[in-house]
């Protein structure tokens, strides 16, 4: 197992080269730092001026060599220069990068349960009134744009707190400004009560078409010989249930989540922007308002990162809930 | 002659009228009820979008006297802060959203479509490389990706759907590259190829028109994913821009006045939800009209 999450890993690296450098071209596709600051600033900066911001920036050198200064800048940490000298990309991505990464694995863990229980619960309950729900349900949040359902729970957020004349949930931030009694438990409370809306808004999008695949998955090793058999043998049918049918029937779950995980980091953007987070989606924005190249190729990096790190863990998983799959 | 014949197969016990592959399929479709009543609603959907601006009285572009009016008869739908009738705005909205998810799911299965025959038709290191970079596209954070490089497109709608599209094929392009693996083993390919059919035309005239179903199926599901990626886009801000609208740049807007001017929200946002979950019915519908042995639900 550990060889073989090791080897993984050491496959992951060119994988994680190739998408920043596909990356890299985006951004540079994307937009011009210096036509951007030549013409946007007023009075006109002088060519003196714009030839020392396109030197900042190597926006002087060819697209391939400034791809190799930024890439051999990454190992000493330095993530490359902000079109606003007054921006260190490095110090302000970290702790906005943890905020972001703290709202997705909670809304994918939340989004997993969520999808298991229901689905495992209209397979076996199939076409009665509750498959009927969840399964109306999953195709209206499928339908549903992650950003209204955000602000509608962040309405029913404010709404609740005024009928209850005191803060139940939060709608606005990551955390508090600042706290009346500053310690580390209610550090830890305030953040999760942060939390609560957006990551429940973020995990009922997923948790839609997640728990559709629980479902058929789940109906067909119910249908399966080898559950006949177990059932045939006597054993409980909790134990079929759990044991032998659910452990089997979670591996495409796990499959269809990891590839989601891209499009979550990216949805993630959407929920913090409803919920005013000072996250990782903010950074992205602000970076491409900017036109700050560097700022968006840090975020690709670290959505690419995360990217293959969830991907190694789905494989990692496979091996837990597979018998037949063995890695060594 | 020919009366008798007709006649005589008129008289037989069971009669069974000859079809062709579209009619089974259409009757299929149409046997899907909620397929059937989708399909209805978004055409009364489009209709408004389209013939409804000939017809009301309100431009979108227009500022009417009444500012921050709710819901009423002259102005079904109220209108914003700055007098601006809702409805028409809607209807524009619609419109704009509707044009970009259309030519997004074309772009994106033609593309696919292309990528996905030609990988899976030459194999080895063609395939490898195209699907490898497939796999790459797919792993990219698409609304991420779409809010960089729509930083270019300045609001043109087409533009918005190139650079959708252009993250959206690799899917199609997987799943044309599955039917045709298995289709270039058939005999009917091999008899092309003994008359000397070219490779272009093996691909064009005899895999592609064959992978015709899951092609149109995915291209539906296309549309109703290309809806909600352009209103999140233009609701971030980097999609369609004012003075034009779309439905995400409505919901953006009214966001901050939810509690106030409640119908500035929930109108764009019920016109999004509509769309996206009737085109996934009828990509439903179409799925198992296309092919009766995989029904959706199994058992």
């Amino acid at each position: 197992m550990l060889a073989y999450a090791v080897r993984r890993i050491a496959v992951s690296i060119p994988v994680l080269l190739v998408s920043t450098f596909v990356g890299f071209v985006i951004t540079s596709l994307s937009g011009d730092p210096v036509k951007n600051f030549a013409t946007s600033a007023s009075p006109p900066p002088t060519q003196g001026a714009i030839d020392a911001y396109a030197r900042r920036l190597h926006w002087d050198e060819p697209l391939l060599e400034r791809y190799w200064i930024w890439l051999t800048g990454l190992f000493r940490g330095d993530f490359g220069p902000s079109v606003n000298p007054g921006r260190d990309l490095g110090a302000d991505m970290w702790t906005r990068f943890g905020v972001t990464l703290r709202l997705i694995t909670a809304a994918i863990v939340l989004a997993l349960i969520l999808a298991v229980v229901v689905g495992v619960i209209s397979a076996i309950r199939q076409y009665s009134k509750l498959d009927y729900t969840t399964t109306f349900l999953g195709f209206l949040f499928l339908a549903m744009p992650a950003f209204w359902l955000a602000v509608l729970l962040k309405e029913a957020g404010i709404w609740v707190n005024e009928q209850a004349g005191t803060t139940i949930f939060y709608t606005i931030g990551e955390h508090s400004p600042f706290l009346e009694v500053d310690t580390a438990w209610n550090r830890f409370t305030d953040t999760i009560g942060h939390m609560i809306l957006p990551t429940i808004s973020l995990a009922l999008i997923n948790f839609a078409s997640w728990s559709r695949y629980q479902r058929g998955s789940m109906l067909e090793v119910l249908n399966s010989d080898y559950i006949r058999l177990a059932r045939a043998k006597g054993l409980r049918p909790r134990t079929v249930l759990i044991r032998h049918a659910l452990r089997t029937a979670l591996i495409p779950l796990v499959t269809i989540s990891a590839i989601d995980v891209a499009q979550i980091m990216g949805g993630a953007v959407l929920t913090e922007t409803v919920f005013q987070w000072h996250g990782f989606g903010e950074f992205l924005v602000r970076s491409i308002n900017e036109v700050d190249v560097y700022g968006v190729l840090a975020w690709l990096l670290l959505a690419g990162t995360v990217v293959i790190v969830f991907n190694l863990v789905a494989d990692l998983l496979y091996a837990v809930l597979d018998p037949r799959i063995r890695y060594d | 002659m020919t009366d008798t014949a007709a006649r005589r197969a008129a008289e037989r016990e069971f009669t069974v009228r000859e079809r062709t592959q579209l009619q089974l399929t259409v009757r299929r479709f149409l046997r899907h009820r909620l397929a059937v009543a989708s399909l209805f609603v978004l055409i009364l959907v489009v209709v408004f979008a389209f013939v409804g601006p000939l017809l009301w009285r309100y431009d979108y572009a227009q500022f009417t006297p009444d500012n921050s009016v709710a819901p009423s008869l002259k102005h079904p739908f109220g209108t914003t802060e700055d007098g601006k009738d809702e409805l028409a705005l809607v209807m524009r909205g619609t419109q704009q959203s509707v044009k970009v998810a259309v030519l997004t799911a074309v772009a994106a299965t033609a593309i696919g479509a292309v990528w996905g025959a030609i990988a899976g038709f030459y194999r080895g290191l063609v395939d490898a490389l195209l699907m490898r970079f497939a796999d790459l596209v797919l792993t990219l954070p698409l609304l991420a990706v779409a809010a960089v490089l729509a930083g270019n497109t300045r609001g043109s709608w087409w533009l918005i759907a190139i650079v959708i599209a252009g993250l959206q094929w690799a899917i199609v392009s997987r799943i044309v590259r599955g039917v045709v693996l298995s289709l270039r083993e058939k005999e009917f390919i091999e008899a092309a190829r003994a008359l000397g059919a070219s490779d272009t035309r093996i691909i064009f005239r005899h895999l592609l028109p064959n992978a015709i179903g899951p092609v149109i199926v995915n291209a539906t599901i296309l549309v109703a994913v290309a809806i909600l990626y352009e209103t999140a886009l233009s609701f971030l801000g980097f999609g369609i821009k004012a003075p034009d609208t779309s439905l995400g740049l409505l919901v953006n807007n009214a966001r901050t006045a939810v509690d106030t001017r409640p119908w500035l929200f929930y109108f764009p946002g019920l016109f999004i939800i509509v769309i996206a979950l009737t085109i996934n019915f009828i990509g439903d519908g179409l799925r198992d009209a296309f092919d009766p042995r995989q029904q959706r639900i199994r058992q």
